[in-house]
């Protein structure tokens, strides 16, 4: 809703989906998203920050307010990890799982903001493209992603060794048999490559799908009274629906990571 | 929506959150967590140690005042018979010394009525002196006939 002239649903939609850019070098790929990496890296800080000072003078005896939520948090992922991963799970996978709870659930969050008047805000301070929501950019999810496909296959080597991960790709999980290792190898390439697609696109689906229906309900907003009334009932209603699902996929992006870890924790 | 360094930038960020928190947020939490779980089960212990001190203890206290029931109930028993034996006791000291008494009182009387006799007699002896000296008008020399005064006197 920046220059108001010319503005279409293209343009609206256009507005809000367009990143902050900056050009690192020759070519696509060295542009960088400076609102996603700012705002993940902010609320990173932020969520992180308040963690480490609330556990910085965590009591053994009886917990304040602020650290008995805290401890609630911690306790519930720490829970889930144990009903999964069976190992030491303090010494990574627990504390990777709440990570990338807190961070992802924070980074969701963001979606609650109302996007036109943080457009604004964002105008105002001189910045005419600046997205929220650094999960709607598919960069962050893959990211994630990225990272525990790589942390995956370095618990596997570090758990298994190298040959026993390899014997791994190529006799599971079929059977040993040389006639059956190229569908072994070939099952185990597809589920390589579809573990971090799914895993990322899920996340990325849903919020950015999320984002997109509170444009469209902006957008019948700006049509009229009726709209207007309609279109802030809606936003209200797909508001709170959002609240779940941005928990909802923060636990499920938590679940899967612990998930894939404890996998490549455990031999076949 | 394509894929630029910004991933590249964002996994950083992301293996530095993961570091920061495996590193300074999980491990002092959870140490404060399990020491209270390990206050938490060392006071439900000892509460269960106390309970059952506590048990014995009534058992015991139970134990003792029923033994000390018993030994008052034997030092009542005890008390009545010592008491009906002193009863029995005076009774026999009052039942001897009543015998001493009304034996003494018997001798006593016994020597009374023969110091009365023996007085009696000695007047009735002077008597008899005095009837036989009348009858003999002459006096009758005591000395003299003392022998035959005493014979009289015996047979009083």
């Amino acid at each position: 809703m920046a220059s108001g002239a010319e503005l279409t649903p293209t343009s609206y939609m256009a507005h809000h989906l367009t990143n902050l850019t900056s050009s690192l070098g020759e070519g696509p790929f060295w542009t960088l998203h400076i609102d996603t990496l700012a705002m993940s890296v902010l609320l990173g800080i932020i969520s992180f920050g308040f963690l480490w000072w609330v556990v910085r003078g965590a009591t053994s005896g009886v917990p304040g307010k602020r650290q008995a939520f805290v401890e609630l948090a911690i306790e519930f992922i720490d829970e889930q990890v144990k009903s999964t991963f069976h190992g030491d799970r303090h010494a990574f996978v627990a504390p990777a799982a709440l990570t990338v709870f807190v961070w992802v659930l924070m980074m969701n969050t963001m979606d609650l903001l109302p996007i036109d008047i943080m457009a604004a805000v964002y105008e105002l301070l001189g910045i005419h493209n600046w997205r929220s929501v650094p999960t709607t950019d598919i960069n962050t999810t893959f990211a994630l992603a990225l990272s525990i496909w790589l942390l995956m296959i370095f618990f596997n080597i570090k758990v298994k060794g190298l040959g026993g991960w390899i014997h791994e790709l190529v006799c599971t999980p079929f059977g040993k048999n040389p006639l059956l290792w190229p569908v072994n190898i070939l099952f185990n390439v597809v589920e390589y490559v579809s573990k971090p697609l799914s895993h990322s696109l899920r996340l990325y689906g849903n919020i950015y799908a999320g984002e997109i229906i509170f444009l469209l309900i902006g957008m019948w907003a700006a049509t009229g009274l009726v709209g207007t009334l309609f279109g802030t009932m809606l936003g209200a209603g797909w508001a709170i629906f959002h609240i779940l699902i941005v928990t909802l996929q923060a636990f499920i992006f938590m679940m899967l990571t612990v998930v894939y870890l404890s996998m490549a924790h455990e031999s076949h | 929506m394509n894929i630029n360094f910004t991933l590249i930038s964002q996994a950083m960020a992301f293996a530095i959150f993961i570091w920061f928190t495996v590193k300074f947020v999980w491990p002092p939490l959870m140490r404060a967590i399990e020491n209270r779980q390990k206050t938490i089960a060392d006071g439900l212990a000892a509460g269960e140690r106390g309970k059952h001190e506590l048990e014995l203890a009534s058992h015991r206290s139970a134990d003792v005042v029923k033994e000390a029931k018993q030994r008052a109930a034997d030092i009542i028993v005890q008390a009545e018979k010592r008491a009906s034996q002193i009863i029995e006791e005076a009774k026999v000291a009052a039942q001897d010394e009543g015998k001493r008494i009304l034996v003494g009182a018997k001798a006593e009387v016994e020597q009374e009525v023969f110091r009365a006799r023996e007085t009696l007699r000695q007047h009735v002896a002077d008597l008899a002196v005095a009837g036989a000296a009348k009858i003999l008008h002459r006096e009758v020399d005591a000395k003299t006939h003392a022998d035959l005064l005493t014979s009289i006197k015996a047979e009083l």
